[in-house]
This record gives structure tokens, C-alpha cells and sequence, in this order.
């Protein structure tokens, strides 16, 4: 059998490891750089961009961006194993939108799948269906962000519409061919009533197969790298929402989609 | 029906009100143990010392005297006042007479002492001048010894200044058949001692003193049953008047006799656990298995319908809180290093029995209950894990962690049963270890193991290396050669390796000289009468009556070392970015950081020195204004700077902690310039030296004896802690430190190791934060790690980074799959961390 995908080569900003709050189990996380959208709370704003890119980090600069093959990437992936077999984690793809990097995100999953490795990836499977097509047969848990119901409200805060990316969703729970979440970045001023999130709520109640909604409160996390990339941080005022409203909206999105709902990752 | 009972039983009312009443003032220092056995040693000094210790023994337990607290169901108590200590002059007196007037202020552990008790221990240690073991193993250490101690290379400190302790003994016997049989068993053997026996003399009169002081411990518990029943009779409180009168009758019965049910068991199991105390002084007197040996007494109960599980819950809470009952106050700079008035009473649960078969029970859960309930430092509660520990019970464990009380430690069975074969012992003992203090796997009632035996500072023989065995201004070691006529790495790492060769070899003089005084001087017939084969050999264990010997003193200081010696050879050798010459002049500069008032002190004492050479005299105010002229000593500007690069090159080098294979292996070969060299020497009980590898909380204070390290480390700054990386230094998260770690061969310290780990709460919050943080435990332990233990860092924690950055500058936060150090995120980030923290509990 030819391994020839270990050789495919992508860029990424950083590998995690011991990641527990993004799908099952401890994984690491593998950060693919670029993305279409341009969401305005983003808490990883050097993902942005595909280019390289310099950053400032504690008073110094750092490079963002590196190329690496799928085998450089899975030299690294393979040293938690021992986590992953007591814990059911794995691999996990973040971005970025790791779509924005097809044949690299299908082959990292590819890689990892055939050692045994569980794999799960976060996007919001904002791509040409053959480039999903393409990389379900490898993915065991698809996280699926899913921001807003309104396209309009969609694209002011993220720049894209959200046609391509529902579409998209309601045609990889049909497929059955990996397990699915919706997860929802509760973003204040954007998406954060219970009208909007009960829309969300009743979209993913329509999918065959979802099992999960998790709600991601906001969190300003990321703020100090606007500033280490020379950028402006567009929501400087906006609060994290309180427990208690969190724990309202997660009442409301259980309500109105059946499905179990988790605050966090 | 399901093998044990997991559910949690609630706290009574009580448990609290014994709480405060234990922690409502400063522990006390009081006199009663020294007149006793200084009156009793007057009285004796015709007898074989064996003999005397037991008479002294007697004479305390007669007199000593005694204390029901409010509400106790188990009692025995060691001193009138609430945690207060009793001092042993026979092991040393001086450092607390030089410290009476600063033991009540002093930093670490303060001790409130009254006048009058002043003038008793002073009145009573007038009597031991010349007589103390320390004294003895002073005049039994060669000079070289001497002055490695004095220069800090390592200290025995603990046993040089106390007792031993760090045993554990045989409370299933004492539980089973009472000191009576005890007394019987002696009396069966003394029987078969013929007079014309050569040994007749010795053992003979150890025989004879275990039973005088196993009846010693019997009369101290009727006194216990006369004053219960003094004060039941006088109590107006019906439901207390009934307690006093069980409690009376139960010391009517044991330890005397074997126990007839669990409560008699708890209350046994507490006056071996006290006396151990009085009679020795040492530390780490270590319950072990107490969830296997209390289970038969439980289980009868239980079955019989005479124990209900809330009752029996309350009893052991009652035992937890009088585990915090007992003190000791060591001298200043002990304190420092074993902060927190800790007693280091191990108590260990779960694991397997001699067979192989895991024997978790009801009191394994019960146990981490009575932590939970109780809340305080003590017992150290540790649990054992092994491939077939129930999950159920890591998850009770894991609960128990994310409380941030810092128990359990956890230990893996996979890797200590084969350590401990590896050192002679059977496979059925080795299947039974339990931990001593810290972290020492041993067999209980079989072992004297001489564990924490010293602290050998592993950064100081590389310090020596590059002064040519000079310290402060004084010849101290063996020359290894001028580093800079060093050629090689191989050469200077040579140079390492003979340097700790020598200075481990002195470090086994001093251990043996004070091994030697406790067996002449300090031999404990009640302790030895609870460890085989004393009795059949018919000698102490501090005259080589255990089974099982050795002597296990710890390194600390890998991590540096390793990160150290790996940046030496990448930028001196490898890549010839710096000499050695200008690496040794760094560290002597201390990185052109300045000089703290300790440095400063000691470059002074090297030049007085120097001058008084030369016949020149220099008065006080001189020195004072040497020692601020050195501090103030301005470094020029570009010398500054090349210091800084070279800092900033070290900080290039990778470190051990980041999983990185070729540093983490060289750590590997680094740790074993200490843990095989010592493996060769032997001890005066007959059993082997074997390493340790953990510091207590030693890394701190002895960090401060430590100049400045080439892996970058300032002078005077803590040193790493166990076999954990050196703080900050891993930036790779726990996965990729525990990896590095594991990647030590912890099976040849089999003293034990000692890897701490720091985690945010939410890493543990709900039940999904549990289960990945059980598996992380047996990820590590799946790879061969053999201890692990954690932090959880709480609100308070944060809130006082928040004030004092400087002391957390390696503090990582990790939330939501992003981590950062907390100090550089911007205060309303902080506070949103802090808020966080909240909700995570």
C-alpha cells in the first residue's frame, strides 16, 4: 500500500497537546492556518491568514506559520498515544478552517486513521462538498460550528453567508459516516438571545443523527494577539456572558432540539 | 451485589467542632517527655542501654501526663495542649535552646514555648551534654564528612538531629493479638535463650525489654480507661457520659488484648500510631495499608449487625483528625524544608494483597471519605495503582485531587512490585509494599529502611567541578582538573561523575556514622517488638533486627543537572558558541544579575579568609561595609550584556520536560551519576544504600545554598523539585512532561521518586474532566512512571499571582484549549481566568 499521503505537505501555527475541552478524551490539536471567514471575536486571529506571518509574544516576535508534511505532523500526534488509548482521545484538526486545506486535512486524518488513532475536526465545513466527501471517510467525530441562522446577520460578523455551510451540514449527517456535534460560539450582540439560539437549536433538532449541541460562551482569550499582530481588537467592551444566562440558553437549545447540551467543550 | 460500598457517607457534626477545637491556637512546645527521661536515665546508667530505653520508656508512660479532648472517640494524646510537641534531648537538644526565643516567631512552623517550660527542658538537657546520638555521630564522621556537610554539598539533617521514625509496623499483629501476645511471643522466645548461649547477654535483655515496655503501653492505656471513667462519672451529658464509658472500655481491653470489634480496632491502631511518637521522635511513622488490616474488624461488624458504615465512617474521621494531633518542632532550617508541621504519616489504599489479586474494599473509599471530611494535611493518603485498579476508586481518588488538597499521591504498582524484587524481596512482600513518608516503597513490618536518609544537592558537585573541589575559599573535594584545560565533553562530564562519586561516598560516611549512634545509643525495644524478625533475632532494628535493611538518601536537582550539563555540551563542545572559562566566570557572576546578600556574604568570608592568611584583622563594621560594597558593585555594561546573550543562548538549548527523545534520554544517563554509584555501598545494619529521587520541600531552602547553575537558573533560586522539569522550563503541557519524566528509569531509585504536577481546575471539572484526568495518571504510569502527585491551583493561588507576579512567573493557566502563562495576560484577562477558576469548583 502506498503511504505516499504522509508526504503531503500543509502549513499549521501550532500543535497543542493535552487538549480536553475539544472533543472526547485528551488530544492534540492540530492548527491549520488560513480561513474564509473573518469572524470579529475570533481567539485565534493568527490563524486567519494563510501567509506567514510575525506575531509579538511577550516582547518578542515570533514566526506564525510553518510548512511541515503530514509525517511531521504524526511524529508528534504519535507520542501521546499512550493518553489516547486510556482516554479514547486522538487527533483533532482546528483552524483556521482546515478545509481551506483539502488534500493536507484529508491526509493528516488519513494518516492518523490508519495507525489507529481516533480523529475528530472542528470547521464549519465551509467547502466544496467533494472536499468534505473526501474526508469523512477518515473522520470519526465532525465538530461542526454553526454561528447564526440569519446569512445576512452571518455576514456582517464573519464576512460570508451561511447557505453553503448548512447545506453542507444537513449532507454530512445524511451520510452517516461520522459522528456529529453542532457546536455554538456564544457571541454577545451576534447570536447570544434565546431567539437565536433556539433557531440554531431547531436546525441541528432537524439532522438525522446529531446527537450533541455544545455552546462555546465567549471568551476574550485571545484579545493580547490583536495587539501582537498589529491589528485592533473590533469588540474591546464585549463582556463574557454570565453562567446564568448561559444556563438559560442551554435550557432553551435542549427544549428546542431534543438533543443533550453541554456549556463548553 | 457490587465488591465494595462507593457511595459517600455524610460528615457528622462532630468532625468539624474536633477540627477547630485541634486548630484553635499555635502548637506548643511542652517538657513533660524530657524530665521523664532524663529523671528515668539518671536512675540507669548502670544498665545495658537497650534496658534503658525501655525503663525511660516505662517511666514516661506512667507519668506523662494525659488528655481526653472534647467530643474524642478515640483518644491518646501525646501532649495537654492541641498539636503541641514533646522535645528528645537524646537525639539533640542544642538548636532548640539556641532557638527558644525565635521558635514562636520564626517563619516555618512556629512553636509557642512558655518560660517555665524553658527552664524545665533547660533544667533536663543539662544532663545530655555529650550524650546525644548527634554528638556520637559527629565524633564517628571523618573530617572530609564534616565539611562536606558544612558546605552544603548534602545534609543528614534529619536523622543527625531526631529519630528515625519512617517504619511501619505491625498493627495487624498488635490488632490481632494485643500486647499480651506480644509479651508471650518474647517470653517464648527469652524461654529458649540457654545462659551459655553467646548472645545470651544481648538478647536476653532485648526480650526483657519489649515486654517491659509492651506492659509500659498496656498501664498507659488503663490510665486512659481510669481517666474515661473519672470523667464519664462527673458528665452530665447522657449521650457523652455513654461514649466516655465505651471509650473506658475499650482501653480496658486493648491494645492489651486483641480486638473484639472495629471500634477497639480503632482505638488500638491509635495508641501504636501515638507511642511509636513518644518513644522515638521520628517522622514518617507511616499507617500504611490501613483499609487491609482495619477490613476483618469492619467487615465482622458489619456482617453481624453491630457497625452501621455512618458510624464506622466517623470513627476513622476521629482517627484523621488525631493524626493531626501529633507535632514535632524541628530546628529552623528542617522547618523550611519540611513545611507545614508535616508528620508525613502515610496512608496508603487499593493495590493487590501477596497473591496478585486486587483487594480494594468499602474502607479504600472510606479512607479518601475521611480525607475529604476532614481536610487537612494529614494522614498523607496515598492510593495504589495498578492495570487492575477499579476505575471506580481513581475516580473517587481523582474527586478528592480537584478539591486542591493535594492527596492522594498516586502510585504504580507495575513499577515498584519489580523495583522492590529487584532488592531482595519476595515476591509476596514486595506485592504487599506500602509508601513511607513521601514517597519510599517498602514491606511493612519487615523493613527498616532508613528512607530520606540525607539530601544530596546533585547541582553542587557541578559547581565543585568548576572550582577544582574549592568552595568558599577552602578545599573541599577532590581536583578534577582546571575546566578550562577541558577538552571534551566527555572530560568535563567525567569530571561530574568523579565529583559526585567522591561526595556520594562521604554522604554514605555520614549516613553509616549516624546509622551507628542510633544503634548505640537510641535502640527502640516497643518499635522493634512490631518488626520482624526482632524478636526472633532478639535485637533492635537499629542493631540489624529487620529483615529487610536499607539506607536511602535522595538526590535532587536532575532536571537542572540534566538541562545543565545537555547545555554545556550543545554551546561549549558541540557548537563552540561559548567557552568554558566564560561560562565559569557567568556563573561565579552570577549572570551579571548582582549579588543577593548571601552571595555577597560569601565572597566576603572568601577574601577575610584570605586576608587572615596573611596575619591581617578586619572588625565588624569593615565587613558590613565589604559585604554592601560587593553588593553594590557595579558590572560594566557590556559585560552585562554578553551575560545576557549567553542566557539567551541557554534559554535555545531544548530542556528536559518537553518530550524531547535526545534531551530526555541524556537526563535519564544524568540521574544515574547518582543512583548507581550508591547502590554499590553497604550499611551497618547489613543492607544496601539504594536512591531516592524527590526533595520534600527541600528544593527551596537548599536551592538557596545553591550558586547560580549553567542550564541558566540564578543564584540562590529554588532548584527543580523531585524528578519534575525545572519550573517553566516545560512549555509542552502535562502529556509532553510526564512523558519526559517517565522517560527517567524510575525502577532503580527505588527509594522513590517524586513528579509534581500543576493543574488549573477546570482541566478537572465534571465528570469528562475527571476521566481524562484519571487517564493521564495511568498514560504516565502505563509508560513506567512510579509517583505522581498534583496542584490544584485554586482561586486564592491566582488572586495572590495577581499580587505578587514574581512568584509565579511559571504559573500556566489552561482554559479552553489555550494555555498561557497567567502573570503576562492583561489583569482583565486575569480576572476572567480567576472568574473562571470559580466555576470550575
Amino acid at each position: 500500500m502506498t503511504t505516499d499521503y504522509l508526504q503531503t505537505k500543509g502549513r499549521i501555527f501550532d500543535i497543542q497537546r493535552y487538549s480536553i475541552h475539544d472533543g472526547r478524551g485528551i488530544r492534540t490539536i492540530c492548527f491549520l492556518k488560513g480561513c474564509v471567514l473573518r469572524c470579529k471575536w475570533c481567539c485565534n486571529p493568527e490563524s486567519q491568514e494563510y501567509r506567514i506571518q510575525e506575531m509579538t509574544v511577550g516582547g518578542k516576535t515570533k514566526v506564525i506559520g510553518q510548512d511541515v508534511t503530514v509525517a511531521e505532523v504524526l511524529e508528534t500526534v504519535e507520542k501521546d498515544r499512550p493518553y489516547y488509548n486510556r482516554s479514547g482521545g486522538g487527533l483533532t484538526l482546528s483552524g483556521g478552517e482546515s478545509l481551506c486545506q483539502p488534500e493536507f486535512a484529508r491526509d493528516l486524518l488519513r494518516g492518523a486513521k490508519t495507525v489507529g488513532i481516533n480523529t475528530a475536526m472542528e470547521s464549519m465545513g465551509c467547502a466544496k462538498w467533494e472536499v468534505i466527501e473526501g474526508i469523512l471517510p477518515w473522520l470519526d467525530h465532525y465538530l461542526m460550528d454553526i454561528k447564526h441562522m440569519d446569512s445576512g446577520k452571518h455576514k456582517r460578523f464573519t464576512g460570508k453567508g451561511n447557505e453553503l455551510m448548512l447545506e453542507n451540514a444537513k449532507k454530512i449527517a445524511a451520510s452517516a459516516q461520522t459522528r456529529l456535534s453542532v457546536r455554538v460560539p456564544v457571541i454577545p450582540t451576534f447570536n447570544d438571545t434565546p431567539e437565536e439560539i433556539r433557531a440554531i437549536a431547531r436546525f441541528a433538532g432537524t439532522l438525522p443523527g446529531v446527537e450533541d449541541i455544545y455552546l462555546l460562551p465567549y471568551h476574550r482569550l485571545g484579545q493580547d494577539k490583536y495587539e501582537g499582530l498589529g491589528r485592533i481588537y473590533e469588540l474591546p467592551d464585549l463582556l463574557p456572558p454570565e453562567q446564568a444566562h448561559m444556563e438559560r440558553l442551554k435550557e432553551e437549545a435542549e427544549r428546542q432540539s431534543g438533543l443533550r447540551c453541554q456549556i463548553g467543550g | 451485589m457490587a465488591k465494595y460500598f462507593t457511595q459517600e457517607i455524610p460528615r457528622t457534626d462532630r468532625i468539624p467542632r474536633l477540627v477547630k477545637h485541634l486548630y484553635a491556637k499555635m502548637p506548643e512546645i511542652e517538657s513533660a517527655r524530657a524530665k521523664l527521661i532524663t529523671e528515668s536515665y539518671r536512675q540507669t546508667q548502670d544498665k545495658p542501654i537497650i534496658m534503658r530505653r525501655a525503663l525511660a520508656f516505662a517511666h514516661i508512660l506512667d507519668n506523662i501526663p494525659i488528655i481526653i479532648r472534647d467530643e474524642e472517640l478515640v483518644v491518646g494524646s501525646t501532649t495537654i495542649a492541641p498539636r503541641g510537641c514533646q522535645t528528645y534531648p537524646e537525639f539533640s537538644y542544642k538548636w532548640l535552646e539556641a532557638e527558644f526565643e525565635t521558635v514562636a516567631t520564626r517563619r516555618a512552623d512556629p512553636f509557642y514555648i512558655a518560660d517555665s517550660t524553658k527552664k524545665e527542658l533547660l533544667e533536663a538537657d543539662a544532663y545530655w551534654e555529650g550524650l546525644t546520638t548527634s554528638e556520637l555521630a559527629t565524633s564517628l564522621m571523618t573530617e572530609e564528612t564534616r565539611k562536606a556537610i558544612d558546605h552544603n554539598i548534602f545534609t543528614p539533617g534529619n536523622y543527625f538531629y531526631n529519630g528515625v521514625g519512617h517504619v511501619t509496623v505491625q498493627y495487624d499483629k498488635v490488632l490481632a493479638a494485643g500486647y499480651r501476645g506480644i509479651i508471650e511471643e518474647a517470653r517464648q522466645e527469652l524461654d529458649r535463650c540457654r545462659i551459655g548461649d553467646g548472645d545470651y547477654c544481648t538478647r536476653s535483655q532485648f526480650l526483657k525489654a519489649v515486654i517491659i515496655s509492651c506492659e509500659a503501653v498496656i498501664r498507659y492505656a488503663e490510665r486512659y480507661a481510669g481517666l474515661a471513667e473519672k470523667e464519664a462519672f462527673s458528665c452530665t451529658d447522657e449521650g457523652r457520659k455513654r461514649e466516655l464509658e465505651q471509650i473506658a472500655a475499650n482501653c480496658r481491653r486493648v491494645p492489651a488484648y486483641g480486638a473484639s470489634s472495629f471500634y477497639e480496632a480503632c482505638q488500638s491502631f491509635w495508641f501504636v500510631q501515638q507511642l511509636l511518637q513518644i518513644e522515638s521522635s521520628g517522622h514518617s511513622i507511616s499507617p500504611g495499608r490501613f483499609d487491609q488490616y482495619m477490613y476483618p474488624y469492619y467487615k465482622k461488624d458489619l456482617e453481624a449487625g453491630k457497625l452501621s458504615r455512618e458510624f464506622a465512617q466517623e470513627l476513622m474521621d476521629c482517627i484523621w483528625v488525631k493524626l493531626n494531633d501529633l507535632n514535632k518542632c524541628r530546628d529552623a532550617a528542617s522547618a523550611e524544608g519540611f513545611a507545614g508541621y508535616s508528620l508525613f504519616q502515610n496512608l496508603i489504599v487499593g493495590g493487590q494483597d501477596k497473591d496478585g489479586v486486587d483487594v480494594t474494599n468499602d474502607l479504600s473509599f472510606m479512607c479518601i471519605s475521611a480525607s475529604k471530611h476532614v481536610f487537612l494535611p494529614q494522614p498523607s493518603l496515598s492510593i495504589r495503582v495498578w492495570n487492575k485498579s477499579p476505575h471506580d476508586l481513581l475516580m473517587k481518588a481523582a474527586d478528592l485531587t480537584r478539591t486542591g488538597i493535594g492527596l492522594p499521591a498516586y502510585y504504580n504498582d507495575e513499577v515498584i512490585i519489580p523495583s522492590l524484587l529487584s532488592r531482595g524481596l519476595t515476591l509476596e512482600d514486595a506485592r504487599e509494599y506500602n509508601i513511607i513518608g513521601c514517597v519510599e516503597p517498602q514491606k511493612a513490618g519487615k523493613t527498616e529502611g532508613w528512607h530520606d536518609a540525607a539530601f544530596y544537592n546533585m547541582c553542587r558537585p557541578l559547581e565543585l567541578v568548576f572550582s577544582n573541589g574549592w568552595d568558599k575559599g577552602e578545599k573541599i573535594s577532590i581536583e578534577t582538573g582546571n575546566v578550562e584545560d577541558m577538552t571534551s565533553f566527555g572530560e568535563f562530564y567525567d569530571a561530574y561523575r568523579k565529583q559526585m562519586d567522591y561526595n556520594i561516598s562521604l554522604l554514605v560516611n555520614a549516613d553509616n556514622a549516624i546509622d551507628v549512634a542510633h544503634a548505640t545509643r537510641c535502640p527502640l525495644p516497643f518499635l522493634s517488638c512490631m518488626v520482624d524478625d526482632c524478636i526472633r533475632r532478639g535485637k533492635s532494628v537499629q542493631e540489624g533486627g529487620a529483615v529487610y535493611n536499607f539506607t536511602g538518601p535522595q538526590g535532587f536537582g536532575v532536571a537542572n543537572m540534566a538541562d545543565s550539563l545537555y547545555a554545556i555540551k550543545k554551546l561549549v563542545f558541540d557548537e563552540k558558541k561559548v567557552t568554558l572559562a566564560q561560562y565559569k566566570r557567568a556563573l561565579a557572576m552570577n549572570y551579571g544579575q548582582g549579588f543577593d546578600a548571601v552571595s555577597a556574604g560569601e565572597i566576603v568570608t572568601e577574601i577575610l579568609r584570605e586576608m587572615g592568611k596573611n596575619g591581617m584583622e578586619v572588625n565588624q563594621d569593615q565587613v558590613a561595609a565589604m559585604i554592601t560594597a560587593v553588593m553594590n558593585a557595579e558590572i560594566p555594561e557590556e559585560e552585562k550584556q554578553e551575560y545576557e546573550k549567553l542566557r539567551a543562548m541557554i534559554d535555545e538549548v531544548p530542556k528536559f520536560g518537553n518530550d524531547d527523545e535526545e534531551v530526555d534520554m541524556f537526563a535519564r544517563d544524568v540521574a544515574y551519576t547518582y543512583t548507581r554509584p550508591l547502590l554499590q555501598y553497604r550499611n551497618p545494619r547489613g543492607g544496601q544504600f539504594q536512591a531516592g529521587l524527590y526533595p520534600v520541600s527541600a528544593n527551596v531552602p537548599l536551592g538557596a545554598q545553591t550558586g547560580a547553575t549553567p542550564d541558566g537558573r540564578l543564584a540562590h533560586t529554588p532548584v527543580a523539585d523531585g524528578v519534575s522539569p525545572s519550573a517553566g522550563k516545560d512549555v509542552h503541557g502535562p502529556t509532553a512532561a510526564a512523558n519526559s519524566v517517565a522517560k527517567l528509569d524510575h525502577g532503580i531509585a527505588s527509594n522513590g521518586t517524586l513528579f509534581n504536577q500543576k493543574f488549573h481546575p477546570t482541566a478537572l471539572s465534571g465528570e469528562k474532566g475527571l476521566e481524562n484526568f484519571v487517564a493521564l495518571i495511568r498514560s504516565y504510569f502505563d509508560q513506567k512512571g512510579s509517583h505522581m502527585q498534583f496542584n490544584v491551583v485554586d482561586r486564592q493561588t491566582l488572586l495572590d499571582a495577581q499580587a505578587h507576579p514574581e512568584k509565579y512567573a511559571h504559573l500556566v493557566v489552561r482554559v479552553a484549549g489555550y494555555s498561557a502563562l497567567f502573570t503576562t495576560l492583561s489583569k482583565s484577562l486575569q480576572d476572567d481566568i480567576i472568574r473562571r477558576t470559580e466555576q470550575g469548583l
